[in-house]
This record gives C-alpha cells, sequence and structure tokens, in this order.
C-alpha cells in the first residue's frame, strides 16, 4: 500500500480554497482524478456540485482547463471539444466529461448514449452522490429505494436504483470502471489506465454526501468504505468486455466476508424511515448482483 | 473560377458553408434543411470537403458540438428549423453568451402543434431573443452569399448568426446559383481568429457561475458580472450593423452581387404605401407592388434582411415619407401581433412617425400567399386607412369567424 501511494503524482490540480461542503465525497475523489488526468487534459462540466467546486468567475480553483456547459450537454459537449480539437490538429489532448447523476442516469443520458454510441475518444466521468445534492437532495435515478429526499419527503424513494453501468455496457465501451474516494489508489489506477485506451470510456465514481445522506462530515471515509464492504458499492472495471474485481472488491470476493447492508443504512439519516421490507430489498438485490458479478469473475 | 449552376436552396446552404472551409459540422435531420446535411455528407466521404462531421443524437447536442467545437478555435456549422431550433433554444442562449460566431441555416417552418412541415417563420421569430442575428434570404443566390458574409460578419462581432430561409418556398425550389471562385471567397473571408482558445497551455474555467456584481481576480483586476457581460452582447448586437453593412458592400465588391444591408427596397421613391416583410413573402411583395403600379396605385416595397439587430434607423428613413405602410409577415406573437410590425412600430416612435400601419399575418403552416391577394389586402388596407382606420390586424385568407 504505501510504496503504490509513493506512486501518485505529486502536482496538485485541485488547489486549497475551494467551495465544497466540509467531508465531500467529490472533492476527497476529484484530487486523485485530476493526478491521474494530469496536464494535457481539457474537462467539460455541467452545473453541478462540480462547478461549485470550480469556483465563481473570476477565479478558479482547478489549474485544469474547463469548459461549463448545461445541464443535458455534457456528453456532446466533450464531442465538440473533441471534434474542434481534431480540426485544429490537437488530438493528444484528452476530453473529459464529467457530471453527477443527474447529469447522467437522468437528464444527461440522451447526450452520453449518443457519444458513446459514436464511440467518441473521451472519458465520461459520472460522480455518483444519489441525488440532485446541488439543488439541496431531491430524488434522481441514482437514488436508491428507502431514501428520503426533499422531494420524497415523508414515504422514502420507492424505485430501486438504476443500473447505469449496465446502460454503458450495452455501449461495447473498450473501458468501464466503478471507483469510490475511500480506495483513492484504485480510483488512481483506473483513471491512469483510462487516460491511455482511446474511445468513449466511462468510468463511476460512487461519493458519498454529508449533508444529503445525512452523516457527520468527519465520516465520509468511513461511509464509502462501508458502501463497499457491504456490496452496494462493487469495485470493478469492465476492458473490452472482460470483467474484474478490483481493489477491497476483489479481496471481499476471494474471501466472501461481505457485511450486511444495514452496517452501511444505519449510519446514515436519509434512510432513517427505511421499511424492514425495504432493507430486505436492498439486502436482496446487494447479493444478487454480487452473485451475478462472482459469475462473470470465473467466467 | 465562379460557376453558375441549378440548385436548390439546401443545396446553395451547403456550398455556402464549403466555400466558407467550414472544420466543424455537427447534423440532426429534420425536414426541410436535412438535404443541406446530406449534401455535405456526401462531399465529406468522397473527400471533396475537409470537415470534422459529428452526426449526433439530437439538435440539443448539435448545436453543443458548435458551441464547444468553437471554444477550443474551430469554425462550425449547422442547419435545422422549427422543432429542431426549438429544441436548440438553451444553446443558442449559450452560444450567444459564449460570444461564439457560429454559423447556422435555418429553413423557416412552421412549428407544434398540431404538427406542420410547411412554412412559415415563427420558429426564428421565435429565437429573436437569444443574442443571435438573424439575416432573412429572398432567394437561392442570397443563401450562398449570406452564409459566406455570415462568417465574416460574425467572427468580426463575435455573436452567432442565423441564416434564414423559408421552407420548401427556397429550400426545395430550383434556380441559377453563381457559385464563387473557392480562392475569391478565401480572400474575402480571413480564417477565424477566436477571442479566447481553451488549451491546456494557459488553463481557464469558461462560463463558470458569476455574480451579479463585479469581483477582483487573482490579481486584484475587478471583472465584469453577469449583467456587464451581458450589456457586452447587446453592445456587439447593436454594433454589428456595422460590420454587415460593411460585409455587404465588400461582398458586392469582390463577387459583383449586393443583397443590401440591412434591408432592400423596391420602387418606394414616389410610394403612397409601402409594403414591409421578410424572406420570400417580401419577395412576392415586389410582384404585388407592380400589379398595383399597373392600377395606378404607387406601391413599393421595404424588405427587412435583417432583423436583429433590428435596422432602427434604416426603418425610419425607408418609412419616413410613407402615408402608409402594410406589414405582412408569417409569424405571430399570440396575444399581441407581428412581431415585424411591433418592431417596425416601436422604430418609427421614436422619429416621432405616425403613419398608419397595418399587420397582416399571413401564410402560416406554409399556407399559400399569391401576390395578387397581397396586392387586394393593400387595396382594402388603403380604404381603411382613407376612412380612418390607422391601426389593423388581418390574418389572411384566414377563417376568423
Amino acid at each position: 500500500m504505501p510504496e503504490k501511494l509513493f506512486k501518485i503524482h505529486k502536482e496538485e490540480y485541485m488547489l486549497p480554497g475551494n467551495r465544497t461542503c466540509s467531508g465531500c465525497g467529490l472533492a476527497l475523489a476529484y484530487r486523485y482524478v485530476l493526478k491521474a488526468l494530469r496536464e494535457n487534459t481539457i474537462l467539460t462540466l455541467p452545473a453541478s456540485c462540480l462547478t461549485v467546486l470550480h469556483g465563481l468567475y473570476p477565479t478558479t480553483s482547478v489549474a485544469i482547463p474547463c469548459l461549463n456547459c448545461t445541464f443535458a450537454s455534457t456528453a456532446a459537449s466533450a464531442s465538440g471539444l473533441v471534434a474542434g480539437l481534431a480540426a485544429m490538429n490537437r488530438s493528444d489532448i484528452t476530453v473529459v466529461a464529467i457530471a453527477g447523476d443527474g447529469g447522467t442516469f437522468d437528464i444527461g443520458i440522451q447526450a452520453l448514449s449518443g457519444a458513446a454510441e459514436r464511440n467518441t475518444d473521451f472519458i465520461f466521468v459520472c460522480y455518483d452522490n444519489e441525488g440532485y445534492m446541488n439543488t439541496g437532495t431531491q430524488r434522481s435515478s441514482a437514488t436508491p429505494a428507502g431514501a428520503l429526499t426533499t422531494t420524497t419527503p415523508f414515504l422514502t424513494k420507492q424505485q430501486n436504483k438504476k443500473d447505469m453501468m449496465k446502460i454503458m455496457e450495452g455501449h461495447d465501451l473498450p473501458y468501464l470502471a466503478t471507483t469510490s474516494p475511500s480506495f483513492p489508489i484504485d480510483l488512481y489506477e483506473k483513471f491512469v489506465k483510462a487516460k491511455r485506451i482511446k474511445g468513449s470510456r466511462y468510468l463511476q465514481i460512487a461519493t458519498p454526501c454529508p449533508p444529503g445522506w445525512v452523516f457527520p462530515p468527519k465520516d465520509t471515509v468511513k461511509i464509502g468504505r462501508l458502501a463497499v464492504e457491504t456490496g452496494i458499492v462493487v469495485l470493478y472495471e469492465i476492458e473490452d468486455g472482460k470483467f474484474r474485481f478490483t481493489g477491497r472488491s476483489k479481496t471481499l470476493a476471494e474471501k466472501g466476508n461481505r457485511v450486511p447492508v444495514i452496517n452501511f443504512v444505519e449510519k446514515q439519516g436519509r434512510f432513517k424511515k427505511m421499511s424492514m421490507e425495504q432493507l430486505g430489498q436492498l439486502q436482496r438485490s446487494v447479493d444478487q448482483k454480487w452473485n451475478e458479478f462472482l459469475r462473470r469473475a470465473e467466467a | 473560377m465562379s460557376h453558375a449552376e441549378i440548385m436548390t436552396g439546401n443545396q446553395a446552404a451547403a456550398w455556402g458553408a464549403k466555400l466558407s472551409k467550414v472544420q466543424v459540422i455537427s447534423a440532426y435531420p429534420i425536414t426541410p434543411s436535412t438535404p443541406i446535411t446530406e449534401t455535405i455528407s456526401q462531399w465529406v466521404e468522397r473527400g471533396e470537403f475537409k470537415t470534422e462531421y459529428i452526426r449526433v443524437e439530437s439538435e440539443h447536442s448539435v448545436m453543443t458540438v458548435c458551441v464547444s467545437a468553437s471554444t477550443v478555435g474551430a469554425r462550425t456549422f449547422t442547419a435545422t428549423c422549427s422543432h429542431g431550433l426549438l429544441y436548440m433554444h438553451e444553446q443558442l442562449h449559450w452560444a450567444a453568451g459564449s460570444r461564439l460566431p457560429i454559423v447556422m441555416a435555418c429553413v423557416n417552418r412552421a412549428v407544434g402543434a398540431p404538427w406542420s412541415i410547411f412554412n412559415d417563420q415563427q420558429d426564428s421569430i421565435a429565437q429573436r431573443d437569444t443574442g443571435w442575428i438573424q439575416i432573412y434570404c429572398r432567394d437561392n443566390q442570397e443563401i450562398l452569399d449570406s452564409i459566406i458574409q455570415a462568417y465574416r460578419i460574425a467572427e468580426q462581432v463575435y455573436c452567432p448568426v442565423m441564416v434564414c430561409f423559408d421552407g420548401f418556398i427556397l429550400s426545395h425550389t430550383m434556380m441559377p446559383v453563381e457559385i464563387p471562385d473557392a480562392e475569391a471567397v478565401c480572400r474575402f473571408l480571413p480564417p477565424y481568429q477566436p477571442h479566447t482558445i481553451l488549451k491546456p497551455e494557459t488553463p481557464r474555467n469558461i462560463n463558470p457561475v458569476i455574480f451579479p456584481w463585479q469581483r477582483r481576480d487573482a490579481e486584484g483586476v475587478l471583472r465584469d458580472g453577469y449583467m456587464d457581460m451581458r450589456w457586452k452582447l447587446q453592445h456587439a448586437l447593436e454594433g454589428s450593423r456595422a460590420a454587415i453593412v460593411e460585409t455587404g458592400r465588400a461582398y458586392a465588391e469582390a463577387f459583383g452581387r449586393d443583397h443590401g444591408g440591412m434591408l432592400w427596397t423596391y420602387r418606394t421613391e414616389d410610394a403612397e404605401v409601402l409594403i414591409a416583410g421578410m424572406g420570400s413573402l417580401a419577395t412576392e411583395a415586389t410582384t404585388a407592388a407592380d400589379i398595383l403600379r399597373d392600377e395606378g396605385i404607387r406601391a413599393g416595397v421595404v424588405g427587412v434582411r435583417v432583423y436583429r439587430p433590428f435596422p432602427r434607423e434604416e426603418i425610419r428613413e425607408a418609412f419616413k415619407n410613407a402615408p402608409a405602410i402594410c406589414v405582412f409577415e408569417k409569424n405571430i406573437s399570440y396575444g399581441y401581433e407581428g412581431a415585424l410590425s411591433a418592431d417596425i412600430k416601436a422604430a418609427l416612435y421614436g422619429a416621432g412617425i405616425r403613419t398608419p400601419i397595418h399587420n397582416f399575418i399571413a401564410g402560416l403552416g406554409g399556407r399559400d400567399v399569391k401576390a395578387r391577394e397581397l396586392a387586394e389586402a393593400v387595396r382594402s388596407s388603403l380604404s381603411a386607412i382613407a376612412a380612418g382606420t390607422s391601426e389593423r390586424q388581418t390574418w389572411l385568407n384566414c377563417v376568423t369567424e
């Protein structure tokens, strides 16, 4: 572990003094994302928590060039950057689009599907904090069943989280991966690998959100870890169709010592109205997906 | 060497883009503008036009691709109309706010509901307040020439330009069109010099969140707030008149064709009634003016070529001596009147002109408008004006009972 830590690029691209909430899971992840992507990169992002992190005109906390775009257009904006750079003979630059789960699972899905189907040479990153957190915790299609949000304020969300990784896999991408800020080396290595691959690459970061998920800001890393320990978040990559567990999830798959989802659920205020039935359903769906992954890993 | 070919308005638009050496084209099909991007795709696949051609999944993405490609320094083009243009609406604002010289061919078509694929100008008029320059063309030659001119204008003032022409009436009608010499076009249209290029060498955050007020940057320099930036867009649009007029003149010198700067006139000198309109409807009005003159009514036509920025001064000059004005237009600002009529009235207000103005809403959803019907409408207006009716709205050839 420590020697791998020393391999991480020393340069900082996310500068101190950004405007994220304390304990922001995105901020933790983003620092390593940028270290892996490095200088020769252009970012594009829609209105989201990341816009807030990047700062208010005329100052910015990020030392990588960035084009802000409208909510529905992130992947199309990346397509335009790729086309424009090709026309300007600057195809050496990596184009990276980053959106939240709202900008990916919901309003951005059409443009993302289009860009992925065209195998646009770019990386799409979804930081998934399971709701519209920048506007104050509204339900998205990434919100899990049983979670309270300001638009599911009493009864909790009744529907399951959309499986965006499966949707993206349906686009025959050369590279897909899941990551977590609680496992920065795993995250870093996946972004370093993604940068070397050509074509449309899709990475999802499971980012704990203290205000939206209702837990103390000091517990972000712990919550992120519990998500992986319970199997709610599974760390893996799919390279040219080949599935592989990575990092902590690989160890869990080998040892078979996942902990029950209640360990993750009970630490968050958003689940305080979750019914026993919803909890049971969550455990069953996590188990079912885990077994699917195990079968794929063995194949 | 220039040469003439018989072609549709859509082909003329495609030629305009090709001669302008557009570097990125983004396309999504919609009737009746589809043949523009189809024509270009044939050239691209045959290797006759070197450009990045992106076949996206929606018009919203079309304009996004143009915005982002333009931000890294590429000259961009697209074509759309009607619901495609409406679907782009958000991105039209974003393009203008970003001060990007994107050029688009808008093949005017009605908007639903209910569905209509036929011509009127409701689509582009509905985009009036997005910060785009709008040029309305009379014939296929003007389409080709205006697209080349549009890049020269856009890249001088850093505002996007919509070159509008009537669906089917021009888009699918063949006319002889002179294709200018490619090298002469290159001399007329220098390469695009972006105001800012997004590149790794000079990292910057383009279009972040901005406060209402001015703020200091890291060096302590006071920078614009939102409203200051928006004033600059308004200032640029107002100032683009000079670039539009100069470009029209320079084009006439280089290629021998003058389509007018902000507006054009036809037999207006001694006119007792002036007909105003845009696009092919104004062309039809010239025939109506001839008919009326043959009958002894001294009619003339003022064709508004550039609708935004609005030709305030030119309108005042053109209408100052007119005893009567009839405005024909293929749009309606629901709950008020035709947009052109309202704008002409507003322009005349400042000059103290109190001429009677009759507004005719005509040809919505492709309803045919014939020159003799325009002439008849003008005759009825003149009688009503003589009887003291200074304001009137009429839906031409429409059941209004």
